[in-house]
């Protein structure tokens, strides 16, 4: 099985004597759907951020979908996160941008003309229940309401990846069970790979997950 | 609202520029129509005790453009009743030559000397008077305000400029958030600093319309071709394809180079 990210003594750290991460060995297949827990300032959204090279690592070697992220240039970053589907607790939606628009972003930057991608926004808004919210602007919308959005962005240009961080955070109970069964869905059916940063597993999950907890900088696999 | 602003402060930010550059040039353009006014007027006198032809003393020096020989035949007519008709033309014949000599720009003083110098290396020529010392003034004074536009030019660019620079790091700092969510989904640099570029196209060329546009109705209603017709200077202030044309590339030149410095030293949010 091919696998989708690959870290040798992989360390993190935003100052130099301030290690998060400490000399990390792991490997993650391609089509897994994967937890990273951890208690808070455990690392584990540095983790994350580390796989769309918003953080470079500091010492050991990083492979995302196989390009290296030690000193990776713009173009080639800017290349791999076309790949991938980011989800924030914070949703992080352009506010001055129409839902629709805003779930169009990927497929803008991926250059499709406007047929292919208003159609597949149309079809990404009828999977989260918001297609009569289309022309609203974020700041319209509830906070559930906006993470679906932001699902349905993250899905609109079939990445190979997903990563989401506390992705339910703050959610109501039907935004959330929206959410994973929309997580489960693009695992199961597309065969996306989806890593999720959170502080609870939820219950009730139907697909078989692997579960890595980070503690003291060290990261374990527990199933 | 809050986005008008923020429009309206470099559009009136850039408008200054533009201002200050058409000011300079029409300085420009008034004092070298004042200068050609002035060589129109202006001439050397000079005393020679032989007869010279115009062509002689083109030869003389590339400056001068033409020359005519002033009559004496009036201050004769004066001494008629005075001398004898044998004096008179005795007088007559004895009496230098006069010639006024037209150049074909205004000279500087240290042309002036030259030319009086090379003049006198004629034998035949036993005075050129230059009024050098009118001459000077006028020309020190023109130069001095030509001096003091240019400064004044330079002083505003330089601080409007600092002013358009303050002004797109607000924009920076408002388009920030909408940037680091495009450069999470892999927007070139271009793409995602779009926004910043129409904006500052868009506001360098409505900047660039009402500078002709005021312009325009300073020509128009002759509020200072007028004045400056009166003392015979005749100058176009505002060249429409020209002027319009240059103010159009400055304007688009300083926004698109401030607007390319602010994204180049955007840094993404971690």
């Amino acid at each position: 099985m091919d696998k989708v990210i690959i870290a040798e003594n992989l360390s993190l750290s935003y100052k130099e004597f301030e290690t998060i991460i400490s000399k990390a060995t792991f490997s993650i297949d391609s089509g897994d759907f994967v937890f990273i827990t951890g208690a808070s300032g455990s690392g584990k959204s540095t983790l994350l951020k580390s796989f769309y090279g918003a953080i470079e690592p500091r010492q050991g070697n990083l492979s995302v979908g196989g390009v290296k992220m030690n000193r990776i240039s713009t173009s080639k970053l800017n290349f791999l996160r076309r790949h991938i589907g980011i989800i924030f607790q914070d949703y992080k939606l352009i506010k001055e941008w129409t839902i629709e628009k805003n779930v169009m972003l990927p497929l803008i930057i991926s250059g499709y003309t406007g047929d292919v991608s208003g159609a597949q926004v149309q079809k990404l808004l009828g999977h989260v229940k918001l297609t009569h919210q289309a022309g609203k602007y974020p700041p319209e919308l509830s906070g559930g309401e906006q993470q679906r959005v932001a699902m349905a962005r993250a899905l609109a240009h079939n990445p190979i990846l997903i990563l989401a961080d506390e992705p339910t955070g703050n959610l109501d109970d039907y935004s959330s069970s929206v959410i994973w069964s929309l997580l489960e869905g693009a695992n199961t059916q597309l065969k996306t790979t989806v890593i999720v940063v959170t502080h609870h597993i939820p219950e009730g999950l139907k697909v078989p997950y692997k579960h890595y907890h980070i503690e003291f900088g060290n990261i374990n696999e527990i199933s | 609202m809050k986005s008008l602003k923020n429009h309206i402060s470099l559009i009136i930010a850039l408008f200054t520029v533009l201002a200050s550059v058409q000011i300079y040039v029409a300085v420009d353009r008034t004092i070298a129509a004042y200068e050609s006014h002035l060589k129109n007027d202006y001439s050397v006198i000079v005393v020679a005790n032989k007869a010279f032809t115009p062509q002689e003393f083109t030869a003389m020096s590339s400056m001068i453009e033409r020359s005519e020989p002033i009559s004496t035949e009036q201050v004769l007519e004066r001494l008629k009743g005075e001398m004898s008709e044998k004096n008179l033309a005795l007088l007559k014949l004895t009496l230098p030559k006069f010639y006024r000599i037209y150049l074909n720009r205004f000279p500087t003083p240290n042309e002036i000397n030259n030319l009086q110098k090379k003049l006198q290396k004629n034998t035949a020529i036993e005075r050129v008077e230059g009024f050098s010392q009118t001459h000077d003034t006028v020309y020190k004074l023109m130069l001095l305000f030509k001096d003091v536009v240019q400064v004044f030019s330079i002083a505003i660019a330089a601080v409007t400029s600092l002013l358009i620079l303050k002004e797109m790091r607000l924009w920076q700092f408002q388009h920030a958030e909408r940037m680091n969510i495009m450069a999470l989904f892999g927007a070139p640099v271009w793409l995602r600093s779009a926004v910043l570029f129409r904006l500052a196209i868009v506001d360098a060329i409505i900047a660039t319309l009402i500078l002709c546009f005021a312009f325009f109705i300073i020509d128009y209603y002759g509020v200072l071709t007028l004045p400056l017709k009166e003392i015979g200077i005749n100058v176009q202030l505002f060249n429409f394809v020209n002027d319009a044309l240059r103010s159009l590339a400055i304007s688009l030149g300083i926004s698109i180079a401030l607007t390319f410095t602010i994204v180049m030293f955007h840094s993404e949010e971690e």
